[in-house]
């Protein structure tokens, strides 16, 4: 909709401005990131390359763990086989690395194939070497679903903070299960999933409605804002225009993942297709920066 | 949340590629306490991780090979379960061909039913000695019997059924076919050959629960388009729906040619096991030998009954006579299936006991595990 008032054209105008010139200015401490490649396969490739260099340069030890916060689905799928591939060549450990995953079903066996325990286990954790009592994944069979949200919170708190949070984004600009509506200073909670998402994911449960589970247990807004540094790995067209109103759009609770705009430091990591809904001098300057970006990953040679 | 420490060992096999699902899948392998175990509860809920990692360094990791018919020396059987470890044979059945009544009385409660260190004894095949004369092979003629009075003629030739596991008889052998359906409810394994039956007359001891064909096409009648006889029971319309008819095949290329081979694997694929009908002969040198009754002579790696041209069982190890996911099944799966124990053996799924072998990529046995114990590495 479109202002018709002369004040508030200006101020239309003027949060306009304001959104693109947070997007100048330097790289380092206070700036959105946003990391253009080409295809999916390398967005996994790269944000791989920087989990990799942040922990090394981390220097994790047993006084000093790096705590990751971990997103599921297909697109860090590709990060996660990566991320194995480096370990198996001796570039990473998770010896003292920590892990807090976003969200998890409610209700759903925990060795059910759509469980994100199971995607954890089987896409991840059986390929490295990370101690299993420094992973944790919400339990959606808790007997208690509040309690163990708090508790989680708690084991966040304990472990010094999230250094960095890994999250995806949905169609609808949702992270975790953040979906349009949830409170931009939220906590780990239950959530009831909207009907848009519920019918996404029939297609994994024999399109019957039925055993689609229809609460999920979730990191909040505030939670994932907590962290040292958030990631945000989006790729494909489908995704495009939640990216746009992602970061060139205001921050709104009904798109989520613009929250963002307010962390410090905010790495956002995108193939061409997810950029079809900015605009085109956004993406120029972005990929005009690419220089100075790959200085984040410089360490890690390709192999 | 149960406790990591404790003796048992938790082992990771890992960089391996495992039988399971019917094919090769690249996964790890985890064993404890002697079973094969699920990693994810140990994972999320235990909260371990592996005490000993080992490497297989890209080795086929299948479930160890059942054999059901060894011949040997039943009083070296300790001497033959360890020697079988080497061609990948985790569990077998000592097999006793036709004898006296008194050998069965004195040897078979001297069996022993654990071996140490080597391949795990399932129970006894008794062949014989209700076979067909006619077809006896290297059978002595003269301990030769039929089943006159079902269950109490056959306590009076064995003595005790307790150890034995496998009964290969011929059915027209047998007055009263219900004897079959009595020893099937024992829990032994009724198993049809050495025999001149018709197929209707081996359909009729299927039908009474007899569940396996003792080495196809050797010491039987051969297919005939007319009476295809018990190699038509691999195609027979008359078998329970809820049945399957395994058939032990000799496959070193001697007992069986290729082609006959392919035939049984292309009629009836499901029901066809690996068997070797080895001796204690396995690996002899050429010469003299004895075998239950009757004096063997090893020829040019062929072993005959002494003095003449019948065939007397295969040395060859198992592990020539297997090429593939399937032949490993035939070798592991199917066997345990007949004998009912698929839960425990023949396969590598989780809570089945840890009996496994490394293979390279020829098949050739690298390394046998018992009971989660290395019992042979090469």
């Amino acid at each position: 909709m479109y202002p018709i008032h002369l004040a508030e054209v200006f101020d239309y105008f003027l949060s306009m401005l304001n959104n693109f010139i947070r997007f100048l200015g330097n790289d380092t401490g206070g700036n959105m990131r946003l990391i253009i490649l080409d295809t999916s396969q390398s967005v996994g490739k790269w944000a791989a390359k920087y989990v990799v260099k942040r922990i090394n340069d981390f220097q994790p030890g047993p006084n000093k763990y790096f705590v990751l916060g971990l997103p599921t689905g297909s697109t860090p799928l590709g990060m996660y086989r990566e991320l194995i591939e480096f370990h198996k060549q001796g570039k990473v450990s998770f010896q003292f690395v920590k892990t807090f995953n976003m969200d998890e079903y409610v209700g759903l066996p925990r060795d059910h194939a759509e469980s994100y325990h199971y995607f954890m286990w089987h896409n991840f954790f059986k390929h490295i070497d990370i101690e299993p009592k420094n992973v944790h994944i919400l339990d959606g069979n808790a007997a208690d679903l509040v309690a163990e949200c708090n508790q989680f919170e708690q084991q966040i708190k304990e472990a010094g903070g999230v250094e960095l949070f890994i999250g995806g984004i949905g169609p609808d600009g949702h992270i975790a299960f953040n979906e349009p509506g949830s409170s931009l200073v939220s906590r780990t909670r239950v959530k009831t999933l909207a009907q848009d998402t519920l019918e996404a994911n029939a297609r994994f449960f024999d399109n019957d409605m039925s055993k689609v589970p229809k609460q999920a247990l979730t990191v909040g807004v505030g939670t994932v804002m907590d962290s040292n540094e958030v990631m945000i790995l989006i790729t494909g067209a489908h995704k495009a225009f939640a990216l746009y109103k992602a970061i060139e759009e205001g921050v709104n609770h009904m798109w989520t993942v613009s929250a963002f705009q307010q962390h410090a430091n905010t790495l956002m990591i995108c193939d061409e297709d997810a950029t079809l809904e900015l605009r085109v001098k956004t993406v120029k300057y972005f990929k005009s920066l690419m220089d100075v970006h790959s200085k984040l990953i410089e360490q890690q040679k390709t192999t | 949340m149960a406790s990591c420490s404790g003796d048992s060992r938790l082992i990771q096999f890992f960089n391996c590629r495992l039988v399971r699902d019917h094919r090769l899948v690249e996964e790890d392998l985890w064993v404890r306490n002697g079973k094969i175990i699920n990693p994810e509860p140990i994972f999320f809920d235990e909260r371990c991780k592996a005490h000993t990692l080992i490497n297989c360094e890209g080795a086929i990791i299948a479930p160890g090979y059942i054999d059901l018919q060894i011949n040997g020396k039943l009083q070296g059987v300790q001497k033959v379960a360890r020697g079988l470890v080497k061609s990948g044979v985790t569990s077998f059945c000592p097999t006793l061909v036709t004898s006296p009544n008194d050998t069965y009385h004195t040897i078979l409660p001297r069996i022993p039913m654990h071996t140490d260190r080597g391949a795990g004894v399932l129970g006894v095949h008794v062949e014989g000695p209700f076979i067909n004369p006619q077809k006896k092979g290297a059978h002595p003629e003269h301990c030769i019997q039929s089943i006159d009075n079902g269950l109490e003629t056959l306590c009076e030739t064995y003595g005790s059924l307790e150890r034995i596991k496998i009964i290969t008889l011929a059915p027209e052998q047998v007055k009263e076919l219900a004897v079959i359906s009595e020893l099937v409810e024992a829990g032994i394994v009724v198993s049809l050959g050495h025999s001149m039956a018709s197929l209707s007359d081996g359909e009729r001891a299927v039908q009474h629960g007899a569940s396996l064909i003792t080495h196809l096409f050797n010491a039987m009648l051969p297919f005939h388009h007319r009476d295809p006889g018990l190699v038509g029971l691999l195609a027979s319309d008359a078998i329970p729906a809820d049945r399957t008819v395994y058939f032990g095949i000799i496959a070193d290329g001697v007992h069986t040619h290729p082609a006959a081979l392919r035939i049984a694997y292309r009629t009836h694929c499901q029901g066809l096991i690996l068997v070797t009908d080895a001796i204690s002969a396995l690996g002899l040198e050429d010469g003299i030998h004895h075998i239950g009754q009757l004096p063997l002579e090893v020829k040019q790696g062929k072993a005959f009954v002494a003095g003449s041209d019948t065939l007397c069982g295969s040395i060859a190890p198992m592990d020539e006579c297997c090429s593939q996911v399937f032949a490993i099944e035939a070798a592991s799966l199917h066997p345990a299936r007949c004998l009912r124990i698929e839960a425990e053996k023949g396969t590598l799924d989780f809570g089945s006991d840890a009996d496994f072998i490394f293979l390279n990529d020829e098949l050739e046995v690298l390394a046998t595990w018992i009971g989660g114990v290395c019992v042979h590495a090469k």
